[in-house]
């Protein structure tokens, strides 16, 4: 096991170095100056000109390069050009919207997928597993911001049983925060439920044509049982490997979403970023995104090696 | 699986319902207001952002002098002034008993800060050249100081009324980004970046108490999720509201009122007069007769704005109706062009991001191709256009709205992006900073308007619209934008 994580490990250092790069110099090919855009058409060139030695952006590519990734590796993010703040603060104050959201949505998802998944298989042919194949392939026909704008118009100006958007945050209450994350966190699990179940049902299903299985109902153990302790467990690997790929998405791809809730998420800082030059911003939050879907992909590779014996081995 | 969450959710909706009761009787003394586009900071003396000023000005920060709702310029924190008879010298008598929020009084020593911080040489204040002007300032006493200019400027008090020219502490300013300290009625609570900022009732004010206990400025960008909000009464105003396709709706519900109000949003097809057969002024007249203001308004604004003849708010008393001067006249145009020999041009024509210019764009590409103009049309995002249009000119036509108050004098610079050289206007600008008398400045503001609606400098189009959605029972919400201002200081509501 040590030797397999070790070779994850080097692998996730290296694609470290590599993200850090393009995106520094993606970021460099960007037109536009931050400081004559945040002084407007009034501003005259001298204060521009003081503006960009206050905000620190002078100095070659390579060294502001080694000063970014210096600054990082000591846990400083930068300042954030426009909010005047530590970009790490920022991170975090838009992570206490973004991560919860992300977890309801995947424990959501997980909840509504591993037993329908189940179930489906179960039912293989019949119309229980129709019914739920041509619900889960409107779920991923229906583009979530729809299914988003929609639930807003039912819950919340119809019914207004919930507000339409926004985060009134931690320290107003658990409860209110966890009731403005309850629309977002369904509309972004409707999706990602519809394809996990899938997922679930069709690794079910292949695990259900092994000999082992049968080899299982043949010494007498009921269908159930041998459902719960032999297929299940072994058809987790390709549902895990989708959970963790939906993990980084709703992470970072929940920005259609937070738009729609108009939720001050990780994604809408990263759009404010782009659109107002806050260019250290983006370098910084694109990189800990990335920082973060390998780390998820690392998880689920030692995930596999704890679900799957063989695979630890192998290496 | 609907059936899986619909026991625990039914609790959640029960209890949902009641706590929307109670907030509804509570609602009284509080307001939350819709805006666009969150500040990026709360300095409005550090950013050009109009954000920010809308969210401060009036509520949380006061200058000397302040504009009002109708546009005029009223007394704030100086209680009076006086002017020398040269024009020279400006003594301003100051409120007594003015504190800042932290407590400390606001004092002459403030003023002479403030100002000289926004004039110094490191100064980041976008909108520096409202206090070139100004030689010295001087604290005479603690009430009384005495600013003194090195040239006569008859717009000097309404410079001062300019966010930018808020009068902050030293022993604050350091914080001002993200927890500003001024003396208005209202303080700073607290900011949810991204999300909302907060302002209580200031208990201490020197100045009338305000209506409102609590007002909360929300930060919707989606038009789609504007719209949701104010329907699911999660917003209770929203001034500058991003959906003018769905006003009409809001028109016919009685719960909601649509405010629709003048800004100082001179909304103009930006010209390159130094640009290859730009130069020539017949050229741009045809354009400006190829062009048909109302269409534009109703194509891309949803009808919503006054047609403007010349770089002027239609508002402004000293405003002079020169559309005439440039009616749609397509033939005229063609005819314009075939003199200056300049048939078959083709421009480009380089739009920033908003709707106006985006929408209107497209819509005088049809135009202009009618009288025989082709347009290259390029989508930019703001940096860039501040990069390649306005810094380095590198453009034929664009559309952009010049949201500044007064801001005709920006004919008289010849770097400006548009690059109008006239000795003639450059005099009457001189002139202008001269008179003091109101008569002079009148006739002298008129004939500016009327040597750039000759010149044909720009395509003059239409003065941008305010369209607002409100509860209908609050009242005191600005019509006009007379300056980036959500003054919340007479706002209250009715039962």
């Amino acid at each position: 096991m040590l030797s397999y994580i070790l070779s994850r490990l080097v692998a996730l250092a290296l694609s470290l170095v590599v993200a850090s790069l393009v995106i520094f110099v993606m970021i460099e090919l960007v037109p536009g100056d931050p400081a004559s855009f945040m002084l407007g058409l009034n501003a005259a060139p001298d204060t521009v000109a003081a503006l960009r030695a206050e905000l620190g952006l002078g100095g070659s590519p390579v060294e502001r390069y080694l000063r970014w990734v210096g600054g990082m590796l000591q846990g400083d993010f930068g300042t954030s050009y426009t909010y005047r703040a530590p970009v790490a603060e920022l991170v975090t104050a838009r992570l206490a919207v973004s991560l919860p959201l992300a977890l309801m949505a995947l424990l959501l998802s997980t909840l509504i997928a591993i037993p329908v998944g189940l179930y489906a298989a179960s039912r293989r042919g019949r119309p229980g597993d129709w019914s739920v194949m041509g619900l889960t392939q409107l779920g991923i026909a229906i583009p979530n911001f729809w299914f988003a704008m929609i639930l807003v118009v039912i819950f919340a100006i119809n019914l207004r049983w919930f507000s339409a958007g926004g985060f009134p945050g931690w320290d107003q209450g658990i409860w209110p925060s966890l009731k403005a994350l309850t629309l977002p966190a369904v509309a972004l699990a409707l999706p990602q439920a519809s394809i996990l179940a899938r997922v679930m049902r069709s690794a079910v299903l292949e695990v259900l044509g092994q000999d082992y299985i049968r080899t299982a109902r043949a010494k007498g153990l009921s269908r159930r049982r041998t459902l719960t302790d032999h297929a299940l467990r072994n058809a987790l690997i390709p549902v895990l490997t989708i959970i963790g790929l939906q993990f980084s998405f709703l992470i970072a791809g929940a920005i259609i979403i937070e738009n729609v809730f108009f939720l001050p998420g990780l994604g809408r800082l990263v759009f404010q970023g782009i659109t107002q030059r806050d260019l250290i911003v983006v370098e910084s939050v694109v990189m800990l995104l990335v920082f973060a879907v390998i780390l998820v992909n690392f998880l689920v590779d030692i995930a596999y090696g704890l679900a799957d014996p063989r695979l630890r081995r192998r290496s | 699986m609907k059936q899986l969450f619909s026991g625990p959710a039914l609790a959640t909706f029960a209890a949902a319902a009641v706590m929307n009761v109670s907030a509804v009787l509570a609602a009284q003394t509080s307001i939350t207001v819709g805006m666009q586009l969150e500040p990026p900071n709360l300095d409005p003396t550090g950013g050009a952002a109009a954000a920010i000023d809308e969210v401060v000005y009036a509520n949380v920060f006061e200058g000397l002098t302040r504009y009002q709702a109708d546009g005029s310029v009223a007394p704030a924190l100086a209680k009076s002034w006086t002017i020398s008879d040269d024009g020279l010298v400006y003594t301003f008598s100051l409120h007594s008993g003015v504190k800042f929020h932290d407590g400390s009084a606001m004092d002459a020593e403030d003023v002479k800060f403030s100002l000289d911080r926004a004039r110094a040489e490191d100064s980041t204040n976008a909108q520096k050249r409202l206090f070139t002007g100004i030689a010295s300032v001087d604290a005479v006493d603690a009430l009384t100081v005495k600013i003194t200019l090195s040239n006569p400027d008859g717009g000097f008090i309404t410079n001062l009324a300019w966010g930018d020219a808020v009068i902050v502490a030293p022993e604050s300013i350091e914080n001002a980004k993200t927890a500003p300290v001024g003396t208005g009625p209202f303080t700073f609570s607290r900011w949810v970046q991204g999300d909302r900022v907060e302002l209580a009732r200031n208990p201490d004010y020197w100045g009338d108490a305000v209506a409102l206990e609590k007002a909360t400025f929300k930060f919707i960008s989606d038009p789609t999720a504007a719209f949701a909000a104010m329907m699911a009464g999660d917003i209770d105003a929203f001034p500058g509201y991003p959906a003018p396709e769905t006003l009409p709706q809001f028109e016919a519900d009685p719960r909601f009122r649509v405010i629709v109000g003048s800004t100082e949003g001179e909304t103009i097809l930006s010209t390159n007069n130094k640009a290859e057969n730009l130069s020539d002024v017949r050229v741009r007249q045809a354009i400006a007769h190829a062009i048909d203001r109302q269409a534009i308004i109703d194509g891309a604004m949803f009808g919503y704005g006054t047609p403007i003849g010349t770089h002027f708010a239609p508002h402004h008393p000293d405003y002079v109706d020169l559309t005439g001067g440039s009616a749609h006249d397509p033939a005229k145009a063609r005819a314009l062009l075939k003199e200056a020999g300049a048939e078959n041009l083709t421009l480009s024509l380089k739009l920033p991001p908003p709707s106006y210019a985006r929408r209107g764009g497209e819509i005088i590409a049809a135009q202009l191709r009618e009288v025989g103009i082709g347009t290259e049309i390029e989508n930019l995002e703001w940096a860039q256009w501040l990069e390649q249009v306005f810094r380095g000119k590198d453009f034929d036509l664009t559309i952009v709205s010049h949201t500044e108050p007064m801001d005709i004098g920006i004919y008289a610079n010849p770097d400006y992006y548009f690059q109008y050289d006239s000795a003639a206007f450059q005099g009457l600008i001189e002139d202008l900073k001269l008179a003091t008398a109101p008569a002079d400045r009148t006739r002298i503001l008129q004939a500016a308007q009327k040597q750039i609606a000759g010149d044909y400098v720009n395509g003059y189009l239409f003065q941008l619209a305010r369209t607002g959605v409100a509860n209908a029972r609050i009242n005191g919400l600005w019509e006009n934008a007379p300056t980036q201002a959500n003054d919340l200081t007479g706002v209250s509501w009715s039962d």
